[in-house]
Protein backbone atom coordinates (compact mmCIF):
# COMPACT_ATOMS: atom_id res chain seq x y z
CA UNK A 1 0.00 0.00 0.00
CA UNK A 2 1.20 3.72 -1.10
CA UNK A 3 2.00 5.60 2.06
CA UNK A 4 1.04 8.90 0.57
CA UNK A 5 -1.60 9.11 -1.70
CA UNK A 6 -2.45 12.46 -2.90
CA UNK A 7 -5.81 12.51 -4.99
CA UNK A 8 -7.31 15.27 -7.18
CA UNK A 9 -5.98 17.74 -5.48
CA UNK A 10 -7.45 21.32 -6.17
CA UNK A 11 -6.38 24.91 -4.17
CA UNK A 12 -7.50 28.01 -5.38
CA UNK A 13 -6.11 31.79 -3.33
CA UNK A 14 -9.62 34.05 -4.34
CA UNK A 15 -10.24 33.59 -8.10
CA UNK A 16 -6.18 31.94 -9.26
CA UNK A 17 -6.22 27.84 -9.20
CA UNK A 18 -2.94 27.67 -8.45
CA UNK A 19 -3.68 23.38 -8.08
CA UNK A 20 -5.34 22.11 -10.69
CA UNK A 21 -6.10 18.38 -9.80
CA UNK A 22 -3.21 17.17 -8.63
CA UNK A 23 -2.78 13.33 -8.19
CA UNK A 24 0.20 10.68 -7.15
CA UNK A 25 1.22 8.20 -4.48
CA UNK A 26 4.69 7.29 -3.50
CA UNK A 27 5.82 4.42 -1.54
CA UNK A 28 7.22 3.27 1.69
CA UNK A 29 11.14 4.49 1.80
CA UNK A 30 10.84 6.03 -1.18
CA UNK A 31 12.55 9.17 -2.53
CA UNK A 32 10.24 11.75 -4.82
CA UNK A 33 11.11 14.97 -5.70
CA UNK A 34 9.31 17.60 -7.40
CA UNK A 35 10.30 19.97 -9.77
CA UNK A 36 9.09 22.78 -11.51
CA UNK A 37 9.50 26.46 -12.17
CA UNK A 38 8.35 29.13 -10.04
CA UNK A 39 4.72 29.65 -9.32
CA UNK A 40 3.79 25.96 -10.48
CA UNK A 41 2.43 25.33 -6.82
CA UNK A 42 5.17 23.07 -5.63
CA UNK A 43 5.02 25.29 -2.25
CA UNK A 44 1.11 25.54 -2.00
CA UNK A 45 1.36 21.61 -2.86
CA UNK A 46 3.45 20.60 0.56
CA UNK A 47 1.85 23.32 2.67
CA UNK A 48 -1.48 21.48 1.81
CA UNK A 49 -0.79 18.17 2.83
CA UNK A 50 1.16 19.45 5.98
CA UNK A 51 -1.43 21.22 7.24
CA UNK A 52 -0.57 25.09 6.56
CA UNK A 53 -2.96 25.43 3.78
CA UNK A 54 -6.31 23.10 3.14
CA UNK A 55 -7.36 22.30 -0.04
CA UNK A 56 -10.10 23.00 -1.84
CA UNK A 57 -11.54 19.45 -3.09
CA UNK A 58 -9.24 15.94 -3.56
CA UNK A 59 -8.09 13.73 -0.92
CA UNK A 60 -4.77 12.96 0.62
CA UNK A 61 -4.05 9.81 2.75
CA UNK A 62 -0.93 8.93 4.70
CA UNK A 63 -1.02 5.34 4.99
CA UNK A 64 -4.58 4.70 4.52
CA UNK A 65 -5.61 7.68 7.11
CA UNK A 66 -6.95 10.58 5.53
CA UNK A 67 -4.77 13.92 6.22
CA UNK A 68 -7.66 15.90 3.85
CA UNK A 69 -11.27 14.53 2.58
CA UNK A 70 -12.80 17.14 0.60
CA UNK A 71 -15.62 15.17 1.02
CA UNK A 72 -15.57 15.44 5.33
CA UNK A 73 -15.82 17.81 7.52
CA UNK A 74 -12.28 19.31 8.91
CA UNK A 75 -10.03 17.31 11.69
CA UNK A 76 -10.99 18.12 15.30
CA UNK A 77 -7.71 20.01 16.30
CA UNK A 78 -6.73 17.33 18.44
CA UNK A 79 -6.87 14.40 15.20
CA UNK A 80 -4.64 16.75 13.31
CA UNK A 81 -2.06 17.62 15.70
CA UNK A 82 -1.78 14.04 15.75
CA UNK A 83 -1.14 13.52 11.99
CA UNK A 84 0.46 16.17 12.39
CA UNK A 85 3.57 14.96 14.18
CA UNK A 86 3.73 11.43 11.61
CA UNK A 87 4.69 14.21 8.88
CA UNK A 88 8.11 16.48 9.14
CA UNK A 89 8.77 19.84 7.33
CA UNK A 90 11.76 21.52 6.33
CA UNK A 91 11.51 24.97 5.91
CA UNK A 92 13.72 26.94 3.12
CA UNK A 93 14.34 29.53 6.10
CA UNK A 94 14.80 26.87 8.86
CA UNK A 95 12.68 28.91 11.34
CA UNK A 96 14.65 27.38 14.12
CA UNK A 97 13.68 29.23 17.72
CA UNK A 98 16.15 31.76 18.34
CA UNK A 99 15.95 31.65 21.81
CA UNK A 100 16.45 27.91 22.68
CA UNK A 101 20.09 25.83 21.76
CA UNK A 102 20.27 23.82 19.34
CA UNK A 103 19.92 20.85 21.74
CA UNK A 104 16.59 22.27 23.32
CA UNK A 105 15.23 23.17 19.30
CA UNK A 106 15.62 19.52 18.76
CA UNK A 107 13.99 18.35 21.93
CA UNK A 108 11.55 20.76 22.49
CA UNK A 109 8.76 19.48 20.60
CA UNK A 110 9.39 15.91 21.79
CA UNK A 111 9.22 17.03 25.39
CA UNK A 112 6.06 18.80 25.02
CA UNK A 113 4.59 15.61 23.38
CA UNK A 114 6.15 13.16 26.24
CA UNK A 115 3.86 15.20 28.50
CA UNK A 116 0.40 13.48 26.79
CA UNK A 117 1.83 9.55 28.11
CA UNK A 118 -0.12 8.42 30.82
CA UNK A 119 3.39 7.54 32.86
CA UNK A 120 4.84 11.33 32.05
CA UNK A 121 4.28 12.13 35.89
CA UNK A 122 6.13 9.51 37.64
CA UNK A 123 9.27 8.81 34.71
CA UNK A 124 9.74 12.35 34.10
CA UNK A 125 13.67 12.22 34.42
CA UNK A 126 13.86 9.27 32.69
CA UNK A 127 11.57 10.21 29.73
CA UNK A 128 13.63 13.57 29.07
CA UNK A 129 16.98 11.84 29.48
CA UNK A 130 16.25 9.44 26.59
CA UNK A 131 14.63 12.01 24.84
CA UNK A 132 18.21 14.08 24.71
CA UNK A 133 20.08 10.69 24.66
CA UNK A 134 18.17 10.34 21.20
CA UNK A 135 18.56 14.04 20.07
CA UNK A 136 22.26 13.68 20.32
CA UNK A 137 22.21 10.94 18.65
CA UNK A 138 20.73 12.42 15.64
CA UNK A 139 22.80 15.37 16.08
CA UNK A 140 25.73 13.68 16.23
CA UNK A 141 24.80 12.04 12.93
CA UNK A 142 24.34 15.32 11.20
CA UNK A 143 27.77 16.51 12.51
CA UNK A 144 26.90 19.01 15.12
CA UNK A 145 27.45 17.37 18.45
CA UNK A 146 29.90 20.24 19.36
CA UNK A 147 27.10 22.88 18.56
CA UNK A 148 24.65 21.32 21.16
CA UNK A 149 25.12 24.27 23.35
CA UNK A 150 24.84 27.07 20.59
CA UNK A 151 22.13 29.03 19.85
CA UNK A 152 20.80 29.92 16.04
CA UNK A 153 22.05 32.96 15.54
CA UNK A 154 25.42 31.87 16.65
CA UNK A 155 25.22 29.47 13.68
CA UNK A 156 26.18 28.73 9.52
CA UNK A 157 23.13 28.80 7.49
CA UNK A 158 24.19 25.52 6.86
CA UNK A 159 24.19 24.54 10.20
CA UNK A 160 20.99 25.72 10.97
CA UNK A 161 19.35 24.25 8.45
CA UNK A 162 20.86 20.53 9.70
CA UNK A 163 19.40 21.20 12.91
CA UNK A 164 16.18 21.88 11.74
CA UNK A 165 15.96 18.55 9.95
CA UNK A 166 17.39 16.82 13.31
CA UNK A 167 14.36 18.72 14.34
CA UNK A 168 11.89 17.56 12.02
CA UNK A 169 13.43 13.68 12.57
CA UNK A 170 13.35 13.57 16.20
CA UNK A 171 9.45 13.23 15.83
CA UNK A 172 10.04 9.94 14.14
CA UNK A 173 7.70 11.11 11.34
CA UNK A 174 7.00 8.56 8.55
CA UNK A 175 7.69 11.03 5.95
CA UNK A 176 9.86 13.61 5.63
CA UNK A 177 9.01 17.02 3.49
CA UNK A 178 11.84 19.30 2.47
CA UNK A 179 10.79 22.42 0.29
CA UNK A 180 13.98 23.93 -1.61
CA UNK A 181 15.94 23.25 1.61
CA UNK A 182 19.25 24.84 0.23
CA UNK A 183 17.71 27.97 -1.89
CA UNK A 184 18.61 30.44 1.27
CA UNK A 185 22.24 29.11 1.63
CA UNK A 186 25.24 30.14 0.09
CA UNK A 187 26.26 27.61 -2.75
CA UNK A 188 29.19 26.22 -1.11
CA UNK A 189 27.47 25.30 2.17
CA UNK A 190 24.21 23.58 -0.05
CA UNK A 191 26.81 20.32 -0.07
CA UNK A 192 26.88 19.62 3.64
CA UNK A 193 22.48 19.36 3.43
CA UNK A 194 22.85 17.41 0.04
CA UNK A 195 24.89 15.04 1.75
CA UNK A 196 22.91 14.70 4.92
CA UNK A 197 19.62 13.98 2.80
CA UNK A 198 21.65 11.16 0.73
CA UNK A 199 22.69 9.48 3.96
CA UNK A 200 18.84 9.93 5.19
CA UNK A 201 17.77 8.32 1.49
CA UNK A 202 20.20 5.37 2.04
CA UNK A 203 17.98 4.72 5.35
CA UNK A 204 14.95 4.32 3.67
CA UNK A 205 14.10 7.92 4.94
CA UNK A 206 10.60 8.15 3.11
CA UNK A 207 10.79 11.98 1.01
CA UNK A 208 9.27 14.62 -0.61
CA UNK A 209 11.84 17.04 -1.68
CA UNK A 210 11.22 20.15 -3.59
CA UNK A 211 14.20 21.29 -5.21
CA UNK A 212 16.12 23.33 -7.95
CA UNK A 213 19.30 21.49 -7.70
CA UNK A 214 18.47 19.10 -10.97
CA UNK A 215 21.60 16.73 -10.89
CA UNK A 216 21.22 15.97 -6.92
CA UNK A 217 17.30 15.75 -7.66
CA UNK A 218 18.69 12.63 -10.17
CA UNK A 219 20.24 11.20 -8.17
CA UNK A 220 18.84 10.85 -5.35
CA UNK A 221 15.25 10.12 -6.23
CA UNK A 222 13.48 7.00 -7.22
CA UNK A 223 10.62 9.27 -9.20
CA UNK A 224 10.12 12.67 -10.23
CA UNK A 225 7.39 14.72 -10.36
CA UNK A 226 7.37 17.56 -12.83
CA UNK A 227 4.56 20.22 -11.84
CA UNK A 228 3.77 23.54 -14.35
CA UNK A 229 0.88 25.95 -13.88
CA UNK A 230 -0.68 23.70 -11.03
CA UNK A 231 -0.23 20.49 -13.22
CA UNK A 232 1.53 17.38 -12.72
CA UNK A 233 2.88 17.67 -16.40
CA UNK A 234 5.28 14.54 -16.48
CA UNK A 235 6.13 12.11 -13.97
CA UNK A 236 8.67 8.62 -13.93
CA UNK A 237 11.52 6.96 -12.40
CA UNK A 238 14.12 9.48 -11.97
CA UNK A 239 16.84 8.69 -14.65
CA UNK A 240 14.07 8.03 -17.50
CA UNK A 241 12.57 11.46 -16.69
CA UNK A 242 15.75 13.07 -17.18
CA UNK A 243 17.01 11.31 -19.79
CA UNK A 244 14.29 11.00 -21.67
CA UNK A 245 11.54 13.54 -20.97
CA UNK A 246 8.39 13.37 -23.01
CA UNK A 247 6.75 16.51 -22.73
CA UNK A 248 7.76 19.86 -24.49
CA UNK A 249 7.20 21.53 -21.14
CA UNK A 250 10.05 19.50 -19.26
CA UNK A 251 12.41 19.38 -21.98
CA UNK A 252 11.89 23.34 -21.82
CA UNK A 253 12.71 23.03 -18.28
CA UNK A 254 15.33 20.66 -17.94
CA UNK A 255 17.39 22.73 -20.72
CA UNK A 256 16.98 26.22 -19.28
CA UNK A 257 18.36 24.44 -15.76
CA UNK A 258 21.73 22.88 -17.02
CA UNK B 1 20.76 78.21 53.01
CA UNK B 2 20.68 77.59 57.02
CA UNK B 3 16.90 77.80 56.49
CA UNK B 4 16.32 75.51 54.37
CA UNK B 5 19.15 72.96 56.60
CA UNK B 6 16.57 73.96 59.42
CA UNK B 7 13.34 72.79 57.49
CA UNK B 8 15.16 69.91 55.46
CA UNK B 9 14.05 67.01 58.05
CA UNK B 10 10.37 68.11 57.97
CA UNK B 11 10.41 68.77 54.20
CA UNK B 12 12.17 65.02 53.84
CA UNK B 13 9.81 62.97 56.06
CA UNK B 14 6.98 65.02 54.04
CA UNK B 15 8.20 64.38 50.82
CA UNK B 16 9.15 60.46 51.69
CA UNK B 17 5.40 59.48 52.40
CA UNK B 18 4.08 61.39 49.49
CA UNK B 19 6.57 59.52 47.43
CA UNK B 20 5.40 56.18 48.86
CA UNK B 21 1.91 57.03 47.77
CA UNK B 22 3.43 58.04 43.99
CA UNK B 23 5.08 54.16 44.31
CA UNK B 24 1.92 52.94 45.19
CA UNK B 25 0.13 54.09 42.44
CA UNK B 26 2.99 53.15 40.23
CA UNK B 27 2.78 49.41 41.35
CA UNK B 28 -0.69 49.46 41.31
CA UNK B 29 -1.22 50.41 37.91
CA UNK B 30 1.92 47.56 36.65
CA UNK B 31 0.28 45.13 38.73
CA UNK B 32 -2.83 46.02 36.41
CA UNK B 33 -2.03 47.41 33.27
CA UNK B 34 0.54 44.61 32.36
CA UNK B 35 -2.27 41.78 32.28
CA UNK B 36 -4.98 43.90 31.29
CA UNK B 37 -2.87 45.43 28.17
CA UNK B 38 -2.49 41.36 27.16
CA UNK B 39 -6.07 41.24 27.29
CA UNK B 40 -7.10 44.01 25.43
CA UNK B 41 -4.12 43.37 22.62
CA UNK B 42 -5.71 39.86 22.11
CA UNK B 43 -9.11 41.83 21.76
CA UNK B 44 -7.68 44.12 19.06
CA UNK B 45 -6.59 41.16 17.19
CA UNK B 46 -9.46 39.31 17.47
CA UNK B 47 -10.78 37.74 14.15
CA UNK B 48 -13.98 38.36 15.28
CA UNK B 49 -14.73 41.79 13.70
CA UNK B 50 -17.19 43.54 16.10
CA UNK B 51 -14.81 42.56 19.44
CA UNK B 52 -11.86 44.59 17.32
CA UNK B 53 -13.53 46.96 16.00
CA UNK B 54 -15.06 48.24 19.43
CA UNK B 55 -11.69 47.58 21.76
CA UNK B 56 -9.32 49.50 18.86
CA UNK B 57 -12.29 52.25 19.20
CA UNK B 58 -11.75 52.62 23.01
CA UNK B 59 -7.85 51.90 22.28
CA UNK B 60 -8.24 55.43 20.36
CA UNK B 61 -10.35 57.09 22.91
CA UNK B 62 -8.13 56.56 25.94
CA UNK B 63 -4.62 57.12 23.86
CA UNK B 64 -5.99 60.49 21.93
CA UNK B 65 -7.42 62.05 25.20
CA UNK B 66 -5.18 63.39 28.03
CA UNK B 67 -4.66 61.17 31.05
CA UNK B 68 -5.76 64.35 33.21
CA UNK B 69 -9.24 64.52 31.46
CA UNK B 70 -9.70 60.35 32.20
CA UNK B 71 -8.41 61.19 36.01
CA UNK B 72 -10.85 64.03 36.27
CA UNK B 73 -14.22 62.24 34.47
CA UNK B 74 -13.45 58.90 36.36
CA UNK B 75 -13.27 60.63 40.22
CA UNK B 76 -15.83 62.96 39.44
CA UNK B 77 -18.15 62.06 37.07
CA UNK B 78 -19.85 58.99 39.50
CA UNK B 79 -20.61 61.59 42.17
CA UNK B 80 -21.51 64.76 39.52
CA UNK B 81 -23.93 63.03 36.74
CA UNK B 82 -25.36 59.66 39.14
CA UNK B 83 -25.14 61.29 42.34
CA UNK B 84 -23.32 57.83 43.61
CA UNK B 85 -19.89 59.13 44.61
CA UNK B 86 -18.64 55.49 44.59
CA UNK B 87 -15.04 56.27 45.22
CA UNK B 88 -15.98 57.28 48.98
CA UNK B 89 -14.42 60.25 50.78
CA UNK B 90 -10.65 61.03 51.59
CA UNK B 91 -7.04 59.91 50.10
CA UNK B 92 -8.17 56.25 50.12
CA UNK B 93 -10.97 57.00 47.64
CA UNK B 94 -8.87 59.81 45.53
CA UNK B 95 -6.36 56.33 45.43
CA UNK B 96 -8.99 54.38 44.30
CA UNK B 97 -10.08 56.31 41.40
CA UNK B 98 -6.51 57.58 40.59
CA UNK B 99 -5.47 53.73 40.27
CA UNK B 100 -8.69 52.98 37.82
CA UNK B 101 -7.82 55.71 35.50
CA UNK B 102 -4.15 54.94 35.33
CA UNK B 103 -5.00 51.40 34.62
CA UNK B 104 -6.89 52.06 32.01
CA UNK B 105 -4.82 54.62 30.07
CA UNK B 106 -1.73 52.70 30.52
CA UNK B 107 -3.27 49.15 29.70
CA UNK B 108 -4.50 50.46 26.40
CA UNK B 109 -0.37 51.74 25.78
CA UNK B 110 0.68 48.69 26.80
CA UNK B 111 -1.95 46.76 25.00
CA UNK B 112 -0.10 48.22 21.63
CA UNK B 113 3.02 47.87 22.22
CA UNK B 114 2.10 43.91 22.55
CA UNK B 115 0.22 44.25 19.92
CA UNK B 116 3.39 45.07 17.59
CA UNK B 117 5.45 42.83 19.48
CA UNK B 118 3.33 39.96 18.96
CA UNK B 119 2.33 40.88 15.20
CA UNK B 120 6.28 41.61 14.46
CA UNK B 121 7.05 37.36 14.95
CA UNK B 122 7.46 35.95 11.62
CA UNK B 123 4.95 33.58 10.55
CA UNK B 124 7.69 31.24 10.09
CA UNK B 125 7.57 30.53 14.09
CA UNK B 126 4.39 29.31 14.32
CA UNK B 127 4.50 27.42 11.60
CA UNK B 128 7.45 25.55 12.63
CA UNK B 129 5.78 24.80 16.03
CA UNK B 130 2.84 23.88 13.94
CA UNK B 131 4.03 21.38 11.98
CA UNK B 132 5.83 20.12 15.50
CA UNK B 133 2.84 19.19 16.60
CA UNK B 134 2.30 21.87 19.13
CA UNK B 135 -1.14 23.27 20.37
CA UNK B 136 -1.80 26.89 19.89
CA UNK B 137 -1.22 27.78 24.06
CA UNK B 138 2.27 26.00 23.56
CA UNK B 139 3.39 27.55 20.61
CA UNK B 140 2.55 31.19 22.08
CA UNK B 141 4.17 30.48 25.62
CA UNK B 142 6.91 28.23 24.44
CA UNK B 143 8.06 29.94 21.18
CA UNK B 144 6.34 33.54 20.88
CA UNK B 145 6.35 34.90 24.38
CA UNK B 146 9.91 35.28 24.91
CA UNK B 147 10.38 36.21 21.46
CA UNK B 148 8.08 39.42 21.97
CA UNK B 149 9.28 40.28 25.44
CA UNK B 150 13.05 40.54 24.13
CA UNK B 151 10.98 43.09 20.76
CA UNK B 152 9.29 45.10 23.41
CA UNK B 153 11.46 45.86 26.11
CA UNK B 154 12.76 48.92 24.68
CA UNK B 155 9.61 50.65 23.95
CA UNK B 156 7.47 48.99 27.16
CA UNK B 157 10.70 50.91 29.70
CA UNK B 158 10.11 53.93 27.81
CA UNK B 159 5.88 53.68 28.86
CA UNK B 160 7.35 52.76 32.07
CA UNK B 161 9.65 55.28 32.51
CA UNK B 162 6.70 57.85 31.50
CA UNK B 163 4.32 56.28 34.12
CA UNK B 164 6.77 57.18 36.78
CA UNK B 165 6.52 61.39 35.75
CA UNK B 166 2.75 60.89 35.00
CA UNK B 167 1.82 59.74 38.76
CA UNK B 168 2.06 63.46 39.04
CA UNK B 169 -1.32 64.13 37.28
CA UNK B 170 -3.06 62.62 40.48
CA UNK B 171 -2.36 65.66 41.66
CA UNK B 172 -5.38 67.27 39.90
CA UNK B 173 -7.55 64.70 42.14
CA UNK B 174 -5.08 66.01 44.82
CA UNK B 175 -3.74 62.86 45.89
CA UNK B 176 -1.18 62.72 48.20
CA UNK B 177 1.81 61.72 46.28
CA UNK B 178 5.01 63.42 46.03
CA UNK B 179 4.39 66.43 43.98
CA UNK B 180 1.23 67.38 45.66
CA UNK B 181 3.34 66.81 48.95
CA UNK B 182 5.81 69.24 48.18
CA UNK B 183 2.98 72.19 46.23
CA UNK B 184 1.94 72.07 50.08
CA UNK B 185 5.25 73.93 51.56
CA UNK B 186 4.04 76.81 49.35
CA UNK B 187 0.51 77.31 50.60
CA UNK B 188 1.46 76.21 54.31
CA UNK B 189 2.01 72.33 55.56
CA UNK B 190 3.65 71.40 58.93
CA UNK B 191 4.38 75.11 60.17
CA UNK B 192 6.25 75.79 56.96
CA UNK B 193 4.70 77.94 54.19
CA UNK B 194 5.58 80.22 51.30
CA UNK B 195 8.56 77.61 50.66
CA UNK B 196 9.26 76.58 47.29
CA UNK B 197 12.47 74.64 47.22
CA UNK B 198 10.25 71.59 48.39
CA UNK B 199 8.66 71.53 45.39
CA UNK B 200 11.48 71.42 43.11
CA UNK B 201 13.19 69.26 45.60
CA UNK B 202 10.59 66.73 44.26
CA UNK B 203 12.23 66.12 40.95
CA UNK B 204 15.26 64.36 42.72
CA UNK B 205 12.91 61.77 43.85
CA UNK B 206 11.63 61.04 40.15
CA UNK B 207 15.04 61.48 38.88
CA UNK B 208 16.56 58.76 41.72
CA UNK B 209 13.64 56.45 40.71
CA UNK B 210 13.91 56.60 36.59
CA UNK B 211 17.51 55.93 36.68
CA UNK B 212 17.00 53.11 38.41
CA UNK B 213 14.18 51.50 36.66
CA UNK B 214 16.66 52.49 33.75
CA UNK B 215 19.89 50.79 34.94
CA UNK B 216 17.25 47.28 35.44
CA UNK B 217 15.92 47.93 32.12
CA UNK B 218 19.30 47.57 30.42
CA UNK B 219 20.11 44.47 32.97
CA UNK B 220 17.21 42.97 31.35
CA UNK B 221 18.03 43.64 27.83
CA UNK B 222 20.96 42.45 28.46
CA UNK B 223 19.99 39.24 30.07
CA UNK B 224 17.37 38.62 26.83
CA UNK B 225 20.71 39.40 24.40
CA UNK B 226 21.76 35.53 24.16
CA UNK B 227 19.68 35.49 21.35
CA UNK B 228 18.71 37.47 18.29
CA UNK B 229 15.06 38.00 17.10
N1 LIG C 1 -1.14 32.74 0.36
C1 LIG C 1 -1.25 33.00 -0.95
N2 LIG C 1 -2.16 33.89 -1.39
C2 LIG C 1 -2.30 34.16 -2.71
N3 LIG C 1 -1.57 33.58 -3.66
C3 LIG C 1 -0.65 32.68 -3.30
C4 LIG C 1 -0.43 32.36 -1.94
N4 LIG C 1 0.56 31.43 -1.87
C5 LIG C 1 0.94 31.21 -3.14
N5 LIG C 1 0.22 31.95 -4.01
C6 LIG C 1 0.36 31.93 -5.48
O1 LIG C 1 0.28 30.60 -5.89
C7 LIG C 1 1.17 30.35 -6.97
C8 LIG C 1 2.04 29.14 -6.65
O2 LIG C 1 2.90 29.49 -5.60
P1 LIG C 1 3.92 28.46 -4.96
O3 LIG C 1 4.63 29.17 -3.88
O4 LIG C 1 3.21 27.22 -4.61
O5 LIG C 1 4.93 28.20 -6.16
P2 LIG C 1 6.29 27.38 -6.18
O6 LIG C 1 6.18 26.37 -7.23
O7 LIG C 1 6.63 26.94 -4.80
O8 LIG C 1 7.33 28.50 -6.65
P3 LIG C 1 8.86 28.74 -6.22
O9 LIG C 1 9.67 27.79 -7.04
O10 LIG C 1 9.10 30.16 -6.62
O11 LIG C 1 8.96 28.51 -4.76
C9 LIG C 1 1.94 31.61 -7.20
O12 LIG C 1 1.39 32.28 -8.30
C10 LIG C 1 1.71 32.41 -5.94
O13 LIG C 1 1.72 33.78 -6.21
MG1 LIG D 1 8.15 27.41 -3.40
Amino acid sequence: MAILEVKDIHKSFGKTEVLKGISFSMEEGQVLSIIGSSGSGKTTLLRCICFLESADTGKILLDGAPLFDGDAPPLKPAAQRHLQTKIGLVFQQFNLFPQYNVLDNVTLAVKLRAKERPDFKKNRKQIYAEIEEKAKVLLAKMGLSDKLENYPCELSGGQQQRVSIARAMALEPKILFFDEPTSALDPELTGEILKVIRELAAEHMTMVIVTHEMNFAKEVSDHIVFMDHGVIAEEGRALDLFENPQTDRLKAFLSSHN
Amino acid sequence: MEKIIEQFPIVFQALNSGFLQTLKLFCTTLLGALPLGLIIAFGSMSKFKPLSAVVRTFVWIIRGSPLMIQLLIIYYFPGLVWNNPIWGSGENGRFLAATVAFIINYACYFSEIYRGGIQSIPVGQHEAAQVLGMSKGQTFFRVILLQVVKRIVPPMSNEIITLVKDTSLARIIALHEVLFTGENFLTGSRGIAGEVWPLFFTGVYYLIFSGLLTILFNKIEKKLSYFKV
